[in-house]
């Protein structure tokens, strides 16, 4: 139970760092981005190789983000910036057009897959409790997103910068009115959000695989976070974050056992495993029917 | 000149299955029959994207929900298609009432997370089906069976039976938005507020186009099953929504043959990318050929940035009397 337990709450804290560049971008400039996944991607597949170049993990990983916002700014300026304006539809299309993009550049430079491993020193579990054992690498993931969100909770409470941020989420047209220059701070805050994504790619990357279109299905669950959070507020990313990463992985692990209890076995193990995978988008579809501003609405 | 253009079309289609039997191009007869089936469901999206402006993000799921119960009802040994495809109509038509019920209280960007929601969920309840193929898929044992002497497994009749489903469903859907109902849709798109305080049960109509454009969806997802004899959870991904969204907005949003244009123009150009070898691109890079979604993003893009209007929109601009549907 505990170790399912952390389990969520690692994986909550790296949809967390996806989820808080995305709710960003969406609440200041109200803008959909589907290609909020393919940096997740290009973060991964970076992290591999410079990884691998530098012949250290950390290097690596600092390497990786740091190139990933170049990436992320970059994009911001050349394509995204035209799409301010525009409707909904197409924002939607050109992003998706990005994630075909991105899948055939990454393909084209690296393959289908990269390896990328837990560093060695990592890669054995530690004891935490009596008896009870849980991978170490997972640990070092939970205290790296512990320390980003604290990181990220100081600088937009505490900071000018941040407060320029809170102040283009909930309000754009008057905080450009006041005088902050909303187009450069949102280079700056999508650029930063890239490097998260790449941040999680990295951390993820050993977990799960390096591959072409790992982007696509953690987007859809990022999606998920910031619609159950409320657009636009980080508070609420980190609420989402957790209470998806929770619900996810406790459901698949103990939904199947604890319909088996009520249902013939037969039944459960049938239906189990999908109530399972569809639980988080239930929530979601249950938070915008009751509360469709999410449930820490950033505009008042 | 329209109207000519659509006949000349129209013959063209007609005669294709003869021109492709003689030169022995039978690959080109099931090409085209998917670019058919395609277009009715990018047609279908249509009416509830261009005519209803309901960005729904999720339409993947009543063509799979579609191609599944054709499917199932196939393996089973219901393999009329009298049956078979009105079915999957009305399986889709009921999904899509679902949703639709509960997504259409929302608005703007939260119906395009709650569509996509919803239709994540229809995906993992096919991943999670194993009595019918999970995520391996389901192979299908047979074609539908249509009676009268005419034989689905043959390619062309396939393609004629596609092809008068395609033409009826245009006809239809095309007759749906020039009566009253249409008239009432698209008002509600450009102001809904104002609707309402005519006196319009704006939400009713809305989820009534809805439910019918869920019901082509499906019907096009039955005839995906019967001409791949295969499906799987993969036809109900949300990239296949997006790929259907694409289709629509390439051919253009709210016109009338948008879904057809937009299907023909995306499958054709994977098709050329991956047959045909341009000397200087594979001069570029060597094997370009397999990284076909790299052109078709481009040139959404492109098109998205600098033809909003979509292709139709081009067509509009050069033929004067061209798709005056929006507006």
């Amino acid at each position: 139970m505990l170790e399912q337990t952390l389990n969520g709450l690692q994986f909550g804290l790296m949809l967390f760092l996806l989820a808080a560049g995305l709710t960003l971008v969406f609440g200041i400039m109200d803008m959909i981005n589907l290609a909020h996944g393919s940096l997740y991607m290009i973060g991964a597949f970076l992290t591999s190789t410079l990884v691998g170049v530098t012949g250290s993990f950390v290097l690596g990983v600092l390497l990786a983000i740091a190139a990933t916002a170049a990436v992320g700014m970059l994009l911001e300026i050349a394509v995204l910036r035209q799409l301010y304006a525009r409707d909904h539809l197409s924002q939607v299309l050109a992003t998706f057009a990005l994630i075909l993009i991105a899948n055939e550049a990454v393909r084209i430079i690296w393959g289908s897959n990269q390896p990328l491993t837990t560093p060695a020193a990592l890669s054995g579990p530690v004891e935490l409790l009596p008896g009870m054992h849980y991978a170490s690498y997972r640990l070092v993931i939970i205290a790296v997103g512990v320390a980003v969100a604290a990181l990220l909770y100081v600088v937009v409470t505490r900071t000018r910068v941040g407060m320029l941020v809170r102040a283009g989420a909930s309000n754009r047209e008057m905080a450009s009115a006041m005088g902050v220059d909303i187009r450069t701070l949102f280079t700056l805050v999508f650029g930063f959000g890239a490097g998260l994504c790449a941040l999680a790619g990295a951390m993820l990357g050993p977990l799960f695989a390096v591959q072409v279109g790992m982007g696509e299905n953690i987007l859809i669950l990022a999606f998920v976070v910031i619609v159950i959070g409320g657009i636009g507020s980080i508070r609420g990313a980190l609420a989402g974050s957790i209470i998806v990463g929770m619900v996810d992985t406790i459901g698949r692990a103990f939904l199947p056992a604890l319909l088996r209890a009520f249902l013939s076995p037969q039944f459960a193990g049938a239906i189990g495993p999908a109530l399972a995978s569809i639980l988080i988008y239930l929530l979601m579809a249950a938070v915008l029917f009751w509360k469709p501003q999410g449930l820490f609405p950033a505009r008042g | 000149m329209q109207r000519a253009l659509v006949v000349v079309v129209l013959a063209l289609a007609v005669a294709f299955p003869l021109v492709a039997e003689h030169y022995g191009a039978i690959y080109y007869l099931s090409f085209t029959s998917r670019i058919l089936i395609y277009a009715l469901a990018a047609t279908s999206l249509n009416l509830i994207l261009g005519y209803g402006g309901m960005i729904s993000f999720g339409h993947a799921a009543f063509v799979g929900a579609g191609a599944y119960t054709a499917g199932v009802l196939l393996v089973e040994g219901v393999t009329s298609a009298w049956i078979g495809w009105p079915m999957a109509m009305l399986v889709s038509a009921l999904l899509a009432f679902a949703i639709g019920a509960v997504s259409l209280r929302t608005r703007g960007v939260y119906f395009i997370m709650i569509t996509l929601a919803f239709a994540q969920m229809a995906y993992y309840l096919t991943v999670s089906m194993k009595a019918y193929g999970g995520e391996e898929g389901l192979n299908l044992p047979l074609r539908a069976t249509l009676g009268f002497g005419l034989e689905l497994k043959d390619d062309v009749t396939f393609y004629y039976t596609v092809l008068a489903l395609l033409v009826t469903a245009l006809v239809l859907l095309q007759r749906l938005v020039h009566a009253r109902f249409g008239r009432v849709i698209q008002a509600i798109r450009e102001n809904e507020t104002r609707m309402q305080a005519i006196g319009y049960p704006t939400y009713r109509y809305k989820l009534i186009c809805f439910v019918i454009a869920g019901a082509f969806g499906g019907l096009a997802g039955a005839l995906l099953a019967s001409q791949n004899n295969y499906v799987n959870p993969s036809l109900l991904h949300w990239t296949q929504s997006g790929m259907l969204m694409v289709m629509v907005i390439l051919g253009g949003v709210g016109s009338r043959y948008g879904g057809l244009i937009g299907a023909v123009v995306l499958l054709g150009i994977e098709e050329l990318i991956a047959n045909y070898k341009v000397a200087w691109l594979a001069a570029l890079l060597p094997n370009y050929q397999q990284h076909a979604p790299l052109g078709v993003g481009l040139l959404l893009l492109a098109i998205v940035l600098f033809a909003p209007q979509g292709i139709a929109g081009l067509f509009a601009r050069v033929l004067p009397t061209g798709t005056g549907d929006r507006g």
